[in-house]
């Protein structure tokens, strides 16, 4: 970048970015994903994945379950500006790499190929409990759960043998053991 | 059968019970049954703008002068449109706000009906929360739940959007809940370990300096009083920001001027080499804090406010001390006072006063005054010599009038400066003083004002006519944009591009035009006089004060720098001419 004339501030230096995954738990009503959302282009955060569905029918309860990256300072920033949300009843936040949490990412990908294509590409992804949920003689609709970067890799590995359409749900997380995140 | 309300009747039984008595508002196809229903409720007055921003901004300075949330009424398309720079600059700022728009019926929404926009949509990102009311049985909660959500934790705007067919629905009319705790939004649970800590900061400093920001204001006159209190006990030397000016007597000893970009000399050295800065309700704006990582480097720093997300945004602190300042410096007066002044740690300081009192020999804010033409500090100094025994309010637009009235005019109270600090409005501070003087209708109200920034919203000359509100237009008329041209001449080479005001209006005329006094001055001895001839006048004043074109506004950090790389004004630049050190920052 040219050197500005104008005294405008210069940026700082910059920490190290990490992973995190942020659980919501929202009003289910209108607006508040745009509000979630907004939150996060109108102050410049990353999203790189989202899933939201309601959780509680009678309290009227969504979860949105949010994968970002960003500095420390920056998740701080996310939690507490999240916080302030009027609908928002409470955050959790966790690093991708936190061994007391389980997230996952469903996927299904859509293989168009003959029966031996379609038996490897099941195979390919045993270790994370493949359904098959259409059949035809030319192609395999095949479920996936799995990490997001198990995703990424299958995705890839699956290419050649006739992967044509991939659709993932975004990760959604959830605490081991018998407690609750509050 | 309970009785059964309209829309329109639950509004301003609402607005009743919050005890609302000024409306700023301007009418539209799509809030006319709420218009229709005003008669009908004498204790709430209803001031007639000529441009929804007007209305916004006349809200802004009703509220920070009195602490009551403005409230506004606007219809909807164009209504919300012009009202969004304001809902903006009171986000910015943390002005309760509650804004009332009217929207196209229901069945019509999203199909692009007349005068039909997203207000919700366009608003979000700058109120703290809105709602679009879609049924009527949820109106009357959702105006109580608005007036709360404005006023408490850290205030800002609102806005409720109801349909026209709403407006006319019926349904019973609900009271507002008490003390429902609002989702966990308002944070007031410091711990006695916190403040504790903070003495124990406090008992050690040999270099403190207590900086305060509009969160002071925010939080009410006892704040002020707390506050006062604190530097009595600490003997510590305070600094404020823009927006906190008027909490801390301007013209104590103890006060060091506004710190900042245009700050003074000895607030600006003082933090960069403080060893404890206490952060009390401001918020580390980068006009404060200059190039961040080079930020008063060596010191120990506290930060004590309402909002959980201001602390460690920017500028990581040691400790962290979210409440109100009120109930939060109240705690630390009364342990300081418990724990004996005898351990007070006013000779620590000594040394640090001493070096003090060196850096404002400096006097950062003189400039060479003139007896040929008024020079715009000189025209502040007199302004505040002549108004200063009254109890006068001041609003002003954006520029360098701006802040030459923050460095010359001296506050001694909170709610009497109102300024758009945080998004930097130009249009704000004649609508401003509109509703600083409907809440204050006995009080001397001025604005000082550019001759570009006033022209943004100069037709609200015409609610002051209509409601005999006497504010008083003081312009620094310089005939530029003149925070723009002085950055121009320091930062690109003089190429004054676009900042020159071709064919400015006659504002005697001007004045005459909308029936109201004009008063031109252009000879410095005639100033005083003049002057006095404004604050007489019974009724609003447009004063065309001439100034010097080409006064810069000094000190200056430019952005990016650290506080001690401070550009002076022109008797220091004479001294430093060889060095050209000032001018290498630049
Ligand atoms: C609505 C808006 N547009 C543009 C700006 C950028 N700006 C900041 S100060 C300024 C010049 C203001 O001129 P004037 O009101 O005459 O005040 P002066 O600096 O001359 O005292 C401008 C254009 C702004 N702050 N607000
Ligand atoms: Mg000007």
């Amino acid at each position: 970048m040219p050197k500005s004339k104008s005294a405008y501030s210069t940026p700082s230096i910059k920490q190290k970015s990490d992973t995190y995954i942020f659980v919501v738990w929202v009003d289910n009503e209108a607006g508040v994903l745009a509000r979630v959302v907004g939150l996060f282009s109108g102050r410049g955060y990353n999203i790189e994945s989202l899933a939201v569905a309601e959780v509680d029918a009678v309290k009227n309860i969504s979860r949105i379950t949010i994968v970002t990256t960003g500095t420390p300072q920056v998740i701080d920033q996310i939690r507490l500006q999240l916080t302030k949300l009027v609908p928002v009843h409470k955050v959790g936040e966790f690093k991708r790499d936190d061994k007391d949490v389980i997230f996952k990412e469903m996927a299904l990908f859509k293989i168009v190929g003959k029966k031996n294509k379609i038996e490897k590409c099941l195979n390919a992804c045993k270790k994370f409990n493949p359904v098959v949920l259409d059949e035809t003689k030319s192609s395999a609709v095949i479920q996936i759960t799995a990490l997001r970067r198990e995703i990424d890799k299958m995705s890839k590995k699956l290419k050649p043998l006739g992967l044509i359409s991939t659709s993932r749900t975004g990760a959604v997380a959830m605490t081991r053991g018998a407690k609750i995140f509050n | 059968m309970p009785k059964l309300l309209t829309g329109a009747e639950i509004v301003f039984k609402c607005l009743e019970d919050q005890k609302v008595n000024h409306i700023f508002g301007y009418p539209g196809g799509a809030v006319l049954p709420i218009y229709d229903e005003l008669k009908n409720h004498p204790s709430i007055k209803h001031i007639l703008v000529r441009h929804e921003q007007g209305a916004g901004h006349a809200a802004e300075g009703y509220a920070r002068s009195t602490g009551k949330p403005g409230v506004v009424l606007v219809t909807s398309g164009p209504g919300a449109t012009n009202v969004v720079t304001a809902l903006t600059d009171a986000y910015m700022d943390s002005v309760p706000m509650v804004c009332i728009s009217g929207q196209v019926p229901t069945h019509l929404i999203g199909t692009d009906a007349f005068q039909e926009c997203d207000t919700t949509g366009i608003t979000r990102p700058c109120t703290k929360h809105n709602w679009l009311v879609k049924d009527i049985n949820e109106l009357s909660d959702v105006m109580h739940e608005a007036f709360k959500v404005a006023t408490t934790g850290r205030p800002g705007p609102v806005l409720i959007d109801i349909p026209k067919d709403i407006q006319f629905a019926k349904a019973k009319y609900k009271k507002p809940k008490k003390d429902k705790k609002l989702n966990g939004k308002s944070h007031n649970k410091f711990s006695a370990n916190e403040i504790d800590q903070l003495i124990n900061l406090i008992n050690k400093a040999k270099k403190p300096i207590i900086y305060s920001g509009g969160g002071v204001i925010n939080s009410g006159p006892k704040a002020s009083e707390a506050l006062r209190k604190f530097v009595e006990l600490t003997g510590f030397p305070i600094t404020s920001t823009l927006q906190g000016l008027g909490a801390y007597p301007g013209d104590d000893n103890q006060f060091l001027g506004m710190l900042g970009m245009h700050g003074t000399y000895e607030a600006n050295n003082a933090m960069h080499d403080c060893d404890l800065l206490i952060n009390i309700g401001a918020r580390f704006d980068d006009r404060i804090t200059g190039k961040i990582d080079d930020f008063s480097p060596n010191s120990k720093k506290v930060h004590i406010d309402i909002d959980p997300s201001s602390i460690n945004k920017i500028i990581k602190v040691d400790l962290a001390i979210v409440g109100d300042v009120t109930k939060v410096i109240d705690k630390v007066n009364r342990t300081i006072v418990k724990n004996g002044n005898g351990k007070s740690n006013k000779p620590n300081i000594a040394k640090w006063w001493e070096q003090i009192q060196k850096w404002r020999n400096k006097n950062s804010l003189n400039f060479i005054n003139s007896e040929d033409s008024i020079k715009p500090q000189h025209a502040v100094q007199r302004l505040y010599e002549l108004t200063k025994n009254k109890d006068t309010y001041v609003t002003t637009e954006v520029g360098q009038h701006q802040m030459w009235a923050a460095q010359h005019y001296k506050f001694n109270k909170p709610n009497r400066w109102m300024t758009s600090g945080g998004l930097g409005t130009m249009g704000y501070g004649l609508p401003a003083a509109v509703g600083v003087q409907v809440a204050h209708p006995e009080k001397l109200v001025i604005d000082i004002a550019g001759e570009a920034s006033v022209l943004m919203t100069m037709q609200e000359m015409s609610t002051a006519v209509q409601y005999n509100l006497p504010i008083k237009i003081f312009i620094l008329n310089n005939q530029y944009m003149g925070m723009v041209r002085q950055w121009q001449e320091l930062l690109h080479e003089k190429n004054y591009s676009e900042s020159y005001s071709e064919a400015l209006p006659d504002f005697m005329k001007m004045a005459d035009a909308y029936g109201c006094l004009g008063i031109k001055a252009d000879d410095p001895s005639e100033l005083d006089e003049k002057i006095q001839e404004m604050v007489d006048y019974n009724g609003p004043v447009i004063f065309d004060c001439h100034v010097d074109p080409n006064e810069n506004c000094f000190p200056m950090i430019p952005s990016g720098k650290p506080h001690n790389q401070m550009i002076l004004g022109p008797n220091d630049q004479e001294e430093n001419k060889i060095k050209g050190k000032g001018k290498a920052l630049v």
